[in-house]
């Protein structure tokens, strides 16, 4: 994975170095909290409901375990024995005090660690898919291109006021697993008929209160473009954003508004300035990026097969995390493993100080010393020798993390909602954990099949729910909580926007209007090889609406 | 009804002003105004505690007492004066009874 050169390291501690100095003088009262919150937020550092909350980033996801084991040693340390994983592949801790965040993040610059532009109106951590360098479907590393992004957006002078935040994510493979169509930026890494590396390019997709499924602006940027290309989209929403109206600030609404041949346009007549010029990425550059994530030496073991047959002949659950968790590498003795956090009934994406370093243990052990943080808010082992499987399984359930529930309707994306973030209106922590609960049985999971269920506890739409198979959204109504439900969301290569399916519910009736909707499923369904998605996208949402509502309808 | 809140400084943990004129860390002590008089009185205070760099984020909040408890009249409210919902181990809800009194 990538090392600070001499230049980073000296960045990140001048930089722990400069907010210790504004923490220290806004403790002594030298600086108000209306001079102080905007460095704080440029820190990641937010004011929660209990507490203060420092966002760590995590670039692309990827951490070795030196750096893992630190997140769980500022756990257990500075914090409540816990941290968060975010659907932008960072890490939250909820409770540090103020006045321990300068030993923080002097902890974490140790590692290559910071917590630099996980807020405020600027290029946010660069996400990437969680399997990139593992995949078997994929046409190459998109990481290298993440961390080229990375190193350009950080404390770029021309971005970093931007109208507000900016969100870039990449894949490298045709199956997208980094939602990129939900991004400002989407780039999707492919090969050309002469078998060079570019991206297809999308811009204006986005959550939030005005959800937009991102449009493609060029089907084959060249590699070495990148920087020269991502530059131009930036000055034209620079200049062009709306500043006056903070819901309207976003890409998607300057591409909605304006038309997206209009804005591809502008972007070609500003690039074709650039393109020639500083942005373009020598080889030599893109090389060196390379070589930091160049795949781990695989041995070849081919004594996994046999290994796994046996393994799961002799323990049913094992064969079920097998099937549920393990995911094809590009290597056939080897594997990608997903660790699940959401255990039955607990907190989607929360993990504890000892299990942040059991997994820091066994990536260094059976795992080529890496680890990955994914967008749905589990840890990820991307290299595992086959032969390795079943001694990984047997600590992940010695720690309660082998949850065979990977892409299962209790794999629940859920933003931390009203029992923590001060923007919440509503709970989601706890209504994922009543589904959770509810659909407990890995038989009866497994039979419905592949559902992304995502919850939000407001507008902002932290917790993915437009584009979940089944989205959840909190709102609070006369003082109570309410849920509105969407259908038909997805954030894969085929990215849609869920549709409201009727009036909203109650928390005490929400987990009853889920199981009705996931019935109706298992009703309409051609047989089981049609999944929830794609029996949704067949029939629309009558036979939904009619199971959910049509007993009032009557009533009336 | 109505209490003052914030959160301490130092450390964003959730306070109120109490009737000793103190920032209490749990709202059971926390004094009550019923009329504009006593809320600008708090508000007053409220922002003089937020001048002096001992608070932030301070408000006013709607509250009703149940059997002697005050209890906020928002689910925001409440889920700050007790802890999250889904850690019954963690804020103020998981302090020693005593201590809370």
């Amino acid at each position: 994975m990538y090392r600070y050169d001499e230049f980073d390291h000296d960045f990140v501690k001048a930089r722990v170095a400069e907010f210790s100095d504004q923490v220290e003088r806004r403790l002594a009262g030298e600086i108000t909290e209306d001079q102080f919150r905007p460095l704080r937020l440029m820190n990641g550092v937010y004011l929660q409901l209990h507490a203060y909350m420092l966002r760590i980033a995590v670039p692309y996801g990827t951490l070795n375990s030196k750096q893992l084991r630190m997140l769980g040693h500022i756990a257990r340390k500075y914090d409540k024995g816990y941290g968060h994983f975010t659907t932008r592949q960072n890490i939250q801790f909820n409770w540090p005090a103020l006045s321990d965040i300068p030993a923080i993040l002097a902890d974490l610059a140790s590692v290559e660690m910071h917590a630099i532009q996980t807020s405020g109106n600027c290029i946010r951590n660069v996400t990437a898919d969680h399997f990139a360098g593992a995949a078997a479907d994929e046409v190459a590393d998109p990481r290298p291109y993440a961390e080229i992004l990375r190193q350009w957006s950080s404390v770029h002078p021309e971005f970093s006021y931007l109208p507000r935040k900016f969100k870039i994510a990449v894949t490298g493979a045709e199956r997208d697993r980094a939602a990129i169509q939900t991004h400002d930026i989407g780039l999707h890494l492919k090969k050309n008929d002469k078998g060079e590396l570019g991206f297809a390019v999308y811009i204006g997709g986005g959550q939030g209160r005005t959800p937009m499924v991102g449009k493609k602006i060029r089907d084959f940027l060249p590699e070495e473009h990148l920087l020269s290309y991502t530059t131009a989209i930036l000055r034209v929403y620079n200049l062009y954003g709306r500043r006056d109206n903070k819901y309207k600030a976003r890409i998607k609404i300057l591409v909605h508004e304006t038309g997206v041949d209009e804005i591809a346009r502008q972007v070609e007549a500003e690039w074709q300035a650039l393109k020639d010029g500083e942005l373009k990425l020598p080889d030599a550059d893109v090389a060196a990026i390379q070589s930091y994530f160049a795949p781990p030496a695989l041995a070849a073991r081919p004594e996994g097969d046999e290994a796994v047959k046996l393994a799961r002949l002799d323990s049913k659950s094992f064969g079920e995390w097998l099937d549920q968790n393990v995911f094809t590498h590009r290597n056939p003795d080897y594997a990608a493993v997903t660790i699940s956090l959401k255990g039955i009934g607990e907190a989607p994406g929360d993990a504890s100080d000892s299990q942040m370093e059991a997994v820091a243990d066994l990536a260094e052990k059976y795992g080529f010393d890496e680890i990955r943080v994914s967008h749905e808010q589990n840890l990820i082992l991307p290299h595992v020798a086959r032969a390795d499987l079943r001694a990984v399984y047997d600590t992940l359930v010695e720690h309660e993390l082998a949850t065979a529930n990977s892409n299962l309707i209790s794999d629940i994306i859920a933003c931390p909602g009203l029992d923590y973030c001060a923007l919440a209106n509503a709970r989601s922590i706890s209504v994922a954990q009543d589904i959770s609960r509810r659909f407990a049985s890995l038989e009866r999971q497994r039979d419905i099949g592949e559902l992304k269920l995502k919850i939000s506890g407001c507008i902002n739409a932290c917790g993915h729910h437009h584009v979940g198979h089944i989205g959840i959204l909190g709102v609070e109504k006369k003082g109570a909580e309410l849920y509105q439900v969407t259908l038909g969301g997805s954030a894969d290569e085929l990215t849609s926007v869920g549709e409201i399916i009727g009036r909203g519910f109650g928390p005490e009736e929400i987990t009853d209007a889920i199981e009705t909707i996931v019935d109706t499923y298992l009703q309409v369904r051609r047989d089981a090889s049609e999944k929830f998605l794609d029996a949704y996208r067949r029939v629309g949402p009558a036979p939904f609406k009619e199971a959910l509502y049509a007993s009032e309808a009557k009533a009336a | 009804m109505k209490i003052l809140t914030a959160n301490r400084l130092t450390d964003g943990e959730a306070v109120w002003f109490a009737a000793d004129g103190t920032w209490a860390e749990t709202i059971a002590g926390a004094e009550i105004v019923s009329d504009k008089d006593g809320e600008a009185r708090l508000e007053a205070i409220g922002k003089a505690a937020y001048d002096n760099n001992e608070v932030v984020d301070v408000n006013l909040i709607d509250v009703t007492v149940v059997a002697g408890a005050i209890q906020p009249l928002r689910l925001r409210e409440v889920i700050r004066a007790a802890g999250p919902t889904n850690r019954l181990d963690l804020g103020k809800q998981a302090r020693p009874v005593d201590a809370a009194a």
